[in-house]
């Protein structure tokens, strides 16, 4: 008898919490604020500053979302989130959009009720062994110690590869990456696995870089991005379209440097559409027509948000890979803006 | 006739004992090399400190205080004490302190959690020190004249600092002229505190105020004819009324009124030492007199109010402080209402207070058990009644047996409060560290960030430890 009062309350509060979500767009306009779900702590992506304002690749994501939807790129409040609480905090409204490095796999999409709206980093998990371990392909890792996070699908992965290839390994599982780096730099293990950008990231940060080698096998798929609730198409489609328009904006050549002198020269209706000198495009969204133009000027286009958090120019240094233009080999791609 | 050779006529000088027994040979000998199976422990004592001191004191000796990155404090390090040569990297820490203590509160009021840590530990004299005149205006002094310091290197502004110096002298004076006196202090501390820390319209805190003031009046005006129990009763939903009816109507009305408050801050703008000490110190100090309460309830001959103790008792403990924390910021979210803003921190603190009074209230059992039958049969011959029993009788004694256990408590939620950590809050430990471990300029930095922050909590910790044991000392009326 309690149990089904209690199933009951969850269930009606399941649904008006439902109904309540419909308009996200709506309520981040009334609220004058976007509260997006962030990592406090993955460098190059998503983290706070000394004074506390949070930067990063993500983050800019954030950033030119809310430029877009409300004008200002600094009306955004970023909730930090774990690994643990994201989902729940993005399904249970308390966060309008989460941009938290997840992973867009089949069972986050159906069973998590949740869309992934666009893929804004592929990544894909790697290892690092040192230099002397002679070793030059993750294939002859056969009997190697490997050092990993646990529960995270880098795990399962792990495990997936070397039964593939019919070789063994030795787990040492630790609680994050500092203990991580920590154990591979004590020689506890061989080789470090997370994802590329991962180990670039603590390659970068080690006291002797030249060292150690990221091998070239990239053993999964890890397209990253930011994530919506289920049903919400408007909202849906308001964040995959500024991510969008960062991306046409690259293709276009658009920085946020010319922007002005683009908006006043462009000949390129594609660009008129985008920058809202022509056409209702921002209205159609449920927008302002500046909102995409907005979007861009808040960080730049996706190249110049790429290479001013993890780019080459950063002690990072990753190099643009699968997440290049389409025009230059990669896999970023955007539909057409008409 | 000198039939006796030789007669001593003066006593021999006295002689120095042994060598091996005086001085430090003695005391090596007695507490270090008393025996062979003791002879083996001090030198392996000896081996475990020299290689820890190998292992570590070039590291600490190698210290870098001013840098901006940690590939900077490592060139610094090579270049002075040669290539390979590790050094501690504090830069990090004088860098970043200020996320550590106040999480991303805004640099500018960084005032406000300073005098109210102040404040707090000025309105504790009182509780500390009662009626001791000398150990109050000690405290009160130092931590006013601390306090005083800390905010003249925060704000450079004369006016204000005159202002403080004003306020806490006058605190310090009134240590001195009535110690007992700083009670009011303590009184109102909750709510001043709170205005202090998340500032706001000051007439939020004025009308919770209020509530309480009228819940004191009801229970004063009806304890003589309802008794303790209901009067209390009366007054909790008078005050209930007040708070959730017409508290906001009239708050609204003064604010609108005669507009009087500080910039707010809100709860995600908490963290480091800052967030601990919140959580800490109100999980602390409410979960005491609910612990109490529970240990009565739990003793209580009335079945309903002892099943509901036991129930409430047992299954806090059965279940781990992670889930409760996971239950206040994930689950809580799924049942309120959408768009209620209830905060954060304010649900953990609730469940944290919860979750530490189940455990104070089997400490101040263990306290009621140990009682003789004897002063129960005493407070009844005296003709107290149940209340008078317990406040005069009963819980003085009780309280005093529990001291150690209670500050047990204390110290184990006041680490516990890293916990937070996991429900995305910035914890010193985890949250604060790995946000600065995240910056490029500090990635790969391990022990500098936690030997900072356990070297507060130990401080911390080790206060609260000699402060019970102060208490006991001064307690102890039994004539072992």
């Amino acid at each position: 008898m309690k149990k089904s009062v209690f199933l009951g309350t969850l269930a009606a509060t399941t649904v008006l919490t439902g109904a309540a979500f419909a308009g996200t767009l709506d309520d981040v306009k009334a609220r004058g604020e976007l509260i997006c779900g962030a990592n406090p702590g993955l460098t190059g992506f998503a983290a706070p500053d000394a004074n506390g304002v949070y930067q990063g690749f993500d983050a800019s994501l954030c950033k030119a979302i809310a430029a877009a939807v409300l004008g200002d790129p600094n009306k955004v409040k970023f909730v930090p989130l774990t690994s643990e609480t994201r989902f729940t905090a993005l399904a249970s409204g308390e966060v309008d959009v989460l941009i938290r490095n997840s992973t867009w796999t089949y069972s986050r999409d159906h069973d998590l009720k949740l869309d992934f709206v666009a893929v804004n980093y592929y990544d894909g998990q790697g290892f690092m062994v040192k230099k002397d371990l002679g070793v030059s392909s993750a294939k002859e890792l056969d009997g190697a110690t490997v050092c990993i996070q646990t529960g995270t699908t880098t795990e399962l992965n792990l495990a997936d590869f070397f039964k593939q290839n019919n070789s063994t390994y030795t787990p040492v599982t630790v609680a994050d990456d500092a203990e991580a780096q920590r154990n591979y730099l004590a020689g506890t293990c061989d080789a470090f696995t997370t994802d590329a950008s991962g180990l670039a990231a603590s390659r970068s940060s080690f006291p002797d870089p030249e060292n150690h080698i990221i091998l070239p096998e990239i053993i999964s798929k890890e397209p990253l991005g930011p994530v919506v609730r289920h049903g919400d198409n408007q909202w849906g489609d308001v964040v995959r379209w500024t991510f969008n328009a960062l991306l046409i904006a690259e293709e276009k050549g658009i920085t946020k440097a010319n922007l002005a002198e683009v908006e006043a020269s462009t000949t390129d209706p594609e660009v008129k559409r985008l920058l809202g000198l022509e056409g209702d495009f921002g209205v159609m969204a449920g927008l302002d027509n500046a909102a995409f133009k907005n979007a861009i000027l808040a960080n730049g286009n996706y190249g110049e948000i790429f290479e001013a958090n993890i780019g080459a120019s950063t002690p990072i240094g990753l190099a643009r890979g699968l997440n290049a233009l389409w025009t230059q080999g990669g896999l970023q791609y955007a539909a057409p803006f008409r | 006739m000198p039939d006796t050779a030789f007669v001593r006529s003066e006593m021999l000088p006295q002689q120095a004992p042994p060598i091996t027994e005086r001085g430090a040979v003695k005391w090596l000998r007695e507490n270090l090399f008393s025996s062979p199976f003791n002879t083996v422990l001090t030198l392996i004592g000896l081996a475990v400190v020299f290689f820890l001191a190998q292992a570590a004191l070039p590291w600490l000796m190698n210290s870098v205080w001013n840098a901006t990155s940690l590939k900077e404090c490592r060139e610094i390090v090579w270049a002075s004490a040669g290539p390979e040569a590790t050094g501690a990297c504090w830069a990090l820490i004088r860098e970043r302190w200020h996320q550590f203590l106040f999480g991303f509160y805004p640099a500018d009021l960084y005032w406000r959690p300073v005098l109210a840590l102040g404040l707090l530990l000025i309105s504790l004299a009182p509780v500390l020190y009662y009626g001791l005149r000398k150990a109050s205006v000690t405290l009160v002094g130092t931590v006013a004249a601390l306090t005083l310091i800390a905010l003249a290197m925060l704000d450079h502004d004369p006016t204000h600092l005159v202002i403080f110096a004003l306020g806490l002298g006058g605190l310090t004076a009134t240590a001195w002229v009535a110690p007992k006196r700083l009670l009011v202090l303590t009184v109102i501390y909750p709510l001043l505190g709170f205005w202090l820390l998340w500032g706001g319209s000051v007439w939020a805190p004025v009308g919770v105020a209020i509530g309480f003031a009228l819940l004191v009046a009801v229970y004063l005006a009806t304890k003589s004819y309802l008794g303790v129990v209901v009067a209390t009763g009366a007054g909790f939903v008078v005050a209930a009324i007040w708070w959730l009816a017409v508290q906001t109507s009239v708050t609204t009305g003064l604010e609108a009124a005669m507009p009087l408050g500080m910039q707010a801050i809100t709860s995600d703008q908490f963290g480091g030492f800052l967030l601990a000490f919140v959580i800490g110190v109100t999980a602390i100090g409410a979960s005491l007199p609910i612990g109490i309460l529970l240990a009565l309830g739990r003793q209580s001959d009335m079945l309903l109010i002892k099943t509901l103790c036991v129930g409430f008792i047992e299954f806090v403990r059965g279940v781990p402080l992670i889930t409760v924390l996971f239950t206040a910021t994930l689950l809580l979210g799924y049942f309120l209402p959408p768009q209620t803003n209830f905060d954060v921190v304010l649900r953990v603190i609730i469940l944290v207070t919860f979750f530490s009074a189940a455990y104070l209230a089997e400490v101040i059992r263990g306290g009621l058990a140990a009682l003789p039958k004897g002063q129960y049969e005493a407070a009844d011959a005296l003709g107290l009644d149940y209340w008078q029993a317990q406040r005069l009788i009963v819980m003085p004694q009780a309280l005093k047996v529990s001291i150690p256990g209670i500050v047990s408590t204390f110290i184990g939620l006041f680490k516990d409060t890293t916990l937070v950590a996991f429900v995305g809050l910035m914890d010193p430990l985890k949250g604060v560290t790995t946000i600065v471990r995240a910056d490029t300029a500090w990635k790969g930095i391990y022990w500098e960030p936690y030997i900072f922050v356990g070297a507060i909590f130990f401080a911390v910790c080790f206060g609260m430890s000699r402060y019970s044991m102060y208490l006991e000392q001064k307690l102890k009326t039994d004539h072992r």
